[in-house]
């Protein structure tokens, strides 16, 4: 009966390793084909598993041979202006639905949650017409605006926001507290989990985004580093050069492994509580 | 008071704008678009309104092929995904050592850029005339006829698109079931351990009720996210997917609004239309199904 125990549990860490091996078997190939060079790495008819010769001109030859840098700089400033703008929009309206008394105020919560029912694909149809039409295709604004809001931060952060006890703010009333003040003195800090997770959640997808970046640019002075991945691999290198193309996707990987590796805890909760992906 | 609720409005103001300008407008947009016949986008004129565009879209062999591939894609993946994510949470959350460690190398594809990644995977994948790629070295290895699966028929494209979906989809679920299993009440188990239950009466009985309003929420995700599916395709095919054979749905509309094949607004509209419609019936039926079937 022990034996058997042992023999289930063995059999349980191997099939978990199993998988594990499978997800980062992809990550140790992009880092192991982005040292090899291009000789090196044409020659191997049968792939190899290591090499003994790692070279770092690949890198080089990223950062040189296309605009990695510029794409990396665009993706940055993306990412962070409409992170940023997430905020200002985010936590006042949160802060209006947990705290502040007005007439409409369930009808409008309930219309916005209806608003998160609607697909992305749907809108993006007009949005895309809105900004050409704006003159503000290739431009920043073009590409940060349409993707600022997202209604379910805002409910993440109004749930959050309504734990902390009523009294605090009435006491905050009595000693004359502004609303402004009391929001950015006291809520925004008691609810600083919530807020980093949020904030971690949408630099993450602005890193990752695509689609919308396509549509909104054709000019490479303004590519995102997804459509420069994809402008690599078609018109890049020449298209055989391997290694140098996974030295851009190393690249462009690492920032996000580092992020989630020192936000591990706040992400997967954050996910958990309800994020949407697949 | 009156000024208070002005107040309260200056606070929503940013948000109604920016949901206003770039969700609800469009929203309604997009449905009058679908309706107006032979739109030009230089002179924005059309000839009058009816189903015209939706003809068009449901004849459009690219439309069928993006069709059938989404939803052999959706029927493959859900389920697939959701049961080895409940397998790999069940094995999880049967250990105690390492699982942390093992819970954040499963979470890793969530955050990492599905374009780059699925680089990788197609040179992993793709063979060519001076290497034939891991798998394809693999399979031989094990006696197995190696195949393009990135150039090559229909069922290798369709077996790695379907592969790397679960791949990315993974991460997702085992953390929602890992979280579902570990909020089941250890008294249940305590109660079954003394009435000497077996372990798969346990499963069936206590363990699945418990967390099924879990996996039909992971299940309806799934249907929704798997009906979007592109940027993976895209990954893996490169951008001309109607060429490839393996476009999506949502691959159709963009390539009707933008790109070579571009410039066709209104079918984009009545395409977009038609995922909507689709993702909503299923949605309802899942909705209408766990009513019934889900214990909470």
């Amino acid at each position: 009966m022990k034996i058997k125990k042992h023999v289930f549990a063995v059999l349980i860490y191997i099939f978990l390793s199993l998988w594990a091996v499978m997800v980062i078997f992809p990550f140790y190939w992009m880092l192991l084909t982005s040292v090899k060079s291009y000789g090196d790495y044409n020659a191997e008819y049968v792939p190899a598993f290591f090499t003994l010769s790692p070279t770092l001109d690949n890198f080089r030859e990223a950062f040189t041979a296309v605009s990695l840098g510029q794409y990396f700089l665009n993706t940055l400033i993306f990412a962070l202006a409409t992170t940023g703008l997430m905020l200002i929009v985010t936590v006042p309206a949160a802060f209006a639905f947990s705290r502040m008394k007005f007439r409409g105020k369930n009808t409008l919560f309930t219309l916005y949650l209806a608003l998160m029912m609607i697909p992305n694909e749907l809108v993006i149809i007009t949005n895309f017409r809105t900004i050409t039409d704006m003159g503000l295709r290739n431009t920043y604004s073009g590409l940060i605006l349409p993707s600022v809001t997202s209604v379910f931060f805002i409910y993440l952060l109004k749930e959050n926001f309504e734990q902390i006890p009523e009294e605090l703010y009435k006491a905050a009333k009595v000693d004359g507290t502004g609303d402004f003040k009391y929001m950015m003195r006291v809520m925004v800090p008691i609810c600083r989990p919530t807020i980093i997770t949020i904030t971690v959640l949408k630099v993450i997808e602005s890193w990752n985004s695509y689609i919308w970046p396509r549509l909104i640019t054709d000019d490479e002075a303004y590519y995102l580093v997804s459509n420069g991945i994809q402008e690599i691999r078609e018109n890049g290198f020449g298209r055989e050069n391997i290694p140098a193309m996974m030295a851009a996707v190393t690249v462009i990987s690492v920032p996000l492994i580092v992020l989630f590796i020192v936000f591990r805890k706040k992400i997967m909760e954050g996910v958990s509580r309800g994020g949407t992906k697949g | 008071m009156k000024n208070k609720g002005f107040k309260a409005w200056l606070y929503l103001l940013p948000s109604i704008l920016f949901l206003g300008a770039f969700m609800l407008y469009p929203m309604a947009d997009v449905l009058i678009y679908s309706f107006e016949e032979g739109y030009n986008s230089a002179s924005q004129t059309y000839f009058g309104t009816g189903f015209y565009n939706y003809e068009y879209v449901l004849h459009d062999p690219y439309f069928i092929q993006a069709l059938k591939n989404t939803f052999l894609l959706v029927i493959i993946t859900v389920p697939l995904s959701t049961g080895f994510a409940l397998l790999i949470s069940l094995a999880l959350s049967s250990v105690k050592k390492v699982r942390g460690m093992f819970q954040t190398v499963y979470f890793l594809p969530y955050v990492t850029n599905t374009l780059a990644v699925g680089l990788v995977f197609m040179i992993l994948f793709k063979r060519t005339a001076y290497s034939e790629g891991l798998v394809n070295m693999l399979i031989t290895a094990f006696g197995g006829e190696g195949v393009d699966f990135i150039d090559g028929p229909y069922w290798a494209k369709m077996f790695v698109l379907c592969f790397y979906t679960i791949w990315i989809v993974l991460p997702f679920k085992i953390l929602i079931l890992t979280s579902a299993l570990a909020s089941v009440d250890e008294t249940y188990y305590k109660a079954a351990r003394i009435d000497g239950t077996p372990k798969w009466r346990v499963f069936t009985r206590i363990t699945l009720p418990m967390i099924s309003p879990m996996i039909f929420y992971l299940v309806i995700t799934g249907f929704i996210g798997a009906f979007k599916a592109y940027s993976d395709s895209v990954a893996l095919f490169g951008t001309d997917l109607n060429a490839a054979g393996m476009n999506t749905i949502v691959g159709y509309i963009y390539d009707m609004l933008y790109g070579d094949s571009g410039g066709y607004p209104s079918y984009a509209s009545a395409a977009a239309i038609i995922l909507f419609i689709i993702v909503l019936t299923i949605t309802v039926i899942n909705l209408l199904i766990s009513r019934k079937k889900v214990h909470y």
